[in-house]
């Protein structure tokens, strides 16, 4: 088999086990990464929100927040793994085919 | 280490972009010099790897999380920068559709993750695998070496990033603007846990796929020469 169809097929099992990057966190009590927390969290953290942070952190609406759907925060483990998965198929065909089209543009002046 | 929107004040969003495009349009010129059209498959599949493993987050038990980001394997692989598109590809994507780094902060978190990772792992690996067989032992510990060192550099300059901010930017009765921490806090937090941690799932990754590729693929090593 050539070798970019054996890599495609680890980042395939790599999709089906993300949620393992889910699950871990949530049964070991682990919270953010650390200086990605919410305004919530930073508030409960330090007293108060800091004023530039409370003002920009709002300046983009992701379309997946989180590599969640929008809507579901309060679903249980089982669909975020769900959603979990589908945002990283979405992800790999994004960013695949970003990284194709960037490659086809920088070969094609080339010739 | 993606680091969000409101964390760091415009000065500091400003200056990595500033010196991110002067590095982005020299990675395209030598890319396209020292790669050739049937690699971008590969440099695809590196950003896409880069793109899955940052979605592992590792539980530090009741604490916080991180992940690998594997930018020193796809430098090993395809040169530092080659790995420092992939990887930007990847972080901008993770930025624009999830939410995963800010925006404001796509400079910085390129120049942390996508910069310096790669090309400190790659520089590494090289004078530590220096004159070894493609099938040698030694390359697979330069590899899980080089990813050592350079997953904590990133780590080590968000935390500089981050802990900068509240000298930079604070209102007149002392309340952070952005970043609420300083560089004590900050700078122990990223360096602490990455060096005891995170460090080392990059570190076991990067081995253990140059451990693979060593048997299943070994012409990929021979690749990726500037």
């Amino acid at each position: 088999m050539k070798t970019t169809n054996k890599l495609w097929i680890g980042i395939a099992v790599m999709v089906v086990l993300s949620p393992l990057g889910l699950i871990l966190p949530d049964h070991l009590k682990a919270g953010s990464a650390w200086g990605e927390w919410g305004s919530e969290e930073v508030k409960k953290m330090v007293g108060y929100v800091p004023e530039g942070l409370s003002k920009i952190s709002m300046l983009w609406n992701a379309p997946i927040p989180d590599y969640a759907f929008k809507g579901w925060e309060e679903k249980g483990l089982t669909q975020l793994s769900f959603a979990y998965i589908i945002s990283a198929a979405i992800g790999i065909v994004v960013t695949g085919a970003l990284m194709m089209i960037i490659g086809k543009i920088l070969f094609k002046k080339k010739e | 280490m993606h680091i969000p929107d409101g964390y760091l004040g415009p000065a500091t969003c400003g200056f990595f972009y500033v010196v991110m495009v002067p590095i982005w349009a020299i990675a395209s010129k030598i890319v396209k010099r020292t790669l050739s059209a049937k690699q971008v498959p590969l440099l695809a599949i590196g950003a896409v790897f880069s793109f899955m493993i940052m979605m592992f987050n590792v539980p530090i038990p009741g604490g916080s999380t991180g992940h690998a980001v594997g930018g020193v394997l796809v430098a090993i692989l395809l040169g530092p920068w080659a790995a420092c598109i992939a990887i930007t590809v990847a972080l901008v994507v993770q930025a624009l559709l999830f939410g995963d780094g800010g925006i404001t902060a796509i400079g910085a978190n390129c120049f942390n993750m996508a910069f310096v990772l790669p090309f400190t792992g790659y520089y590494i690996y090289k004078v530590v695998s220096y004159g070894s067989s493609v099938s040698s032992a030694r390359r697979a510990v330069a590899a899980g070496v080089a990813a050592y060192i350079g997953l904590n550099l990133a780590a080590i300059l968000a935390g500089v990033e981050f802990g900068l901010q509240p000298l930079l930017h604070h209102t007149a009765d002392g309340q952070a603007m952005y970043c609420p921490y300083g560089l004590n806090v900050a700078l122990s937090a990223m360096a602490g846990e990455h060096l005891l941690i995170f460090g080392w799932i990059e570190a076991v990754v990067t081995a253990l796929a140059i451990k693979y590729l060593q048997k299943q693929s070994p012409e990929l090593l021979r690749e990726g020469e500037i």
